[in-house]
């Protein structure tokens, strides 16, 4: 984190996939305990990410990181849970089915942001498309949409924080 | 979306808030503030005889119980906005303050002769006290409120609570200017009704608004 808020996104990088790894069975355990299809951990998983990326000044440096980062995840699956409880049940087919369609050989997949996305305005959409799909870095990314990188990087983080939002 | 994507994403976005959630708790208070001071000013404004009574210890002490409160409960409100951040020396502080209210209070049963408790517990002005408090506290509740959405409070109606006592004890102090009722029974009693129930809609909007 240190390493991240001096602007090194390759360890800042490598520390969102630790806390991913260390997340998602925190997220599961929890959902299997309120009876919920395990499935819906990943949603998790990314709302946490989220979360520790929008929140990060609320980190204090001089203490340890992780039980910070625990206190989100406990948060969001908290909220996630009463959420979910509020929400009408899915029938159980429909979550096999998707259960199936998920099970790709790539990384773990949610559906949560992907909705959010949905709902973005365009650019930002499309900022945030080429980013994650493509692999695209800022530059690059302003040259094929014909933005300005200060561009890219506003509507980059308007996006995150907008997609934040889709999960409260 | 895939979760290597999302962490792809996240870490293009350079843009960190710089502010800290404590100055800029300051500034949306002092805003809130300024705007209750205008509404006092216009709508009551200082008791006639500031000049004397601020010479008085009854009139400095209630002003002084009321910024130290709000401040403690300020700090308490920073805690409560850091996951995992060690709120109890700030609880301590603002208990503290409490206890200066009530220990006021006691003092003043010493010095005053029963007879007249009743008296200085009512008072003349309870009505306007419990109007006025909780009216000049929205402004900074909003103030307040608004600041602490920039923080990450795991326990929102517990943050929005604690952001009604800044606003109610802020707005106390303001009102005390006006308040022609200086003892600590009648502080203890209807200031502390009238910050308590800012603190319940502090409480509720804290619920709705705070969460992230």
């Amino acid at each position: 984190m240190h390493a991240a808020n001096r602007g090194d996104s390759a360890a800042y990088e490598r520390l969102l996939r630790a806390i991913a790894t260390a997340v998602r069975p925190v997220a599961r355990r929890g959902l299997r305990r309120a009876g919920r299809a395990t499935a819906d951990a990943e949603d998790i998983v990314q709302d946490v990410l989220l979360a520790v990326h929008l929140k990060r000044h609320t980190w204090d440096a001089s203490q340890p990181i992780s039980p910070w980062i625990y206190a989100i995840a406990r948060y969001k699956l908290v909220d996630a849970l009463r959420r979910a409880s509020s929400r009408q049940h899915v029938p159980i087919d429909a979550v096999a089915d998707t259960l199936g369609a998920a099970d790709d050989a790539r990384a773990p997949y949610a559906r949560d942001v992907e909705r959010g996305l949905e709902r973005l305005p365009q650019g930002q959409r499309m900022v945030v498309q080429t980013i994650a799909v493509e692999g695209a870095s800022i530059s690059e990314t302003a040259d094929r949409l014909k933005m300005t990188p200060g561009a890219v990087r506003v509507a980059l983080h308007r996006g995150l924080n907008a997609l934040a939002k889709e999960f409260g | 979306m895939h979760t290597e994507e999302l962490i792809r994403v996240l870490g293009a976005d350079q843009q960190v808030s710089s502010r800290s959630t404590a100055g800029w708790l300051a500034l949306c208070l002092s805003v809130g503030f300024a705007v209750s001071a205008v509404l006092f000013w216009m709508g009551l404004g200082p008791r006639d005889d500031i000049a004397t009574a601020a010479t008085t210890p009854r009139f400095v002490l209630k002003i002084i119980e009321m910024l130290l409160l709000a401040t403690a409960a300020a700090m308490l409100a920073l805690r409560l906005v850091r996951p995992a951040a060690s709120a109890r020396s700030a609880a301590v502080a603002v208990g503290a303050a409490i206890a200066l209210l009530v220990a006021a209070a006691a003092i003043e049963l010493v010095l005053v002769p029963s007879v007249q408790w009743s008296a200085k517990l009512v008072g003349s002005n309870s009505r306007i006290c419990l109007t006025a408090v909780p009216l000049l506290s929205l402004p900074l509740l909003a103030g307040g409120l608004y600041a602490l959405r920039s923080g990450a409070p795991t326990r929102p109606g517990l943050a929005g609570a604690v952001a009604g006592v800044v606003s109610g004890a802020s707005a106390a102090s303001l009102y005390a200017l006006h308040c022609p009722d200086d003892s600590p029974l009648f502080v203890v009693t209807w200031y502390s009704l009238a910050i308590a129930g800012i603190t319940l809609l502090g409480w509720a909007l804290g619920r709705h608004v705070l969460r992230w």
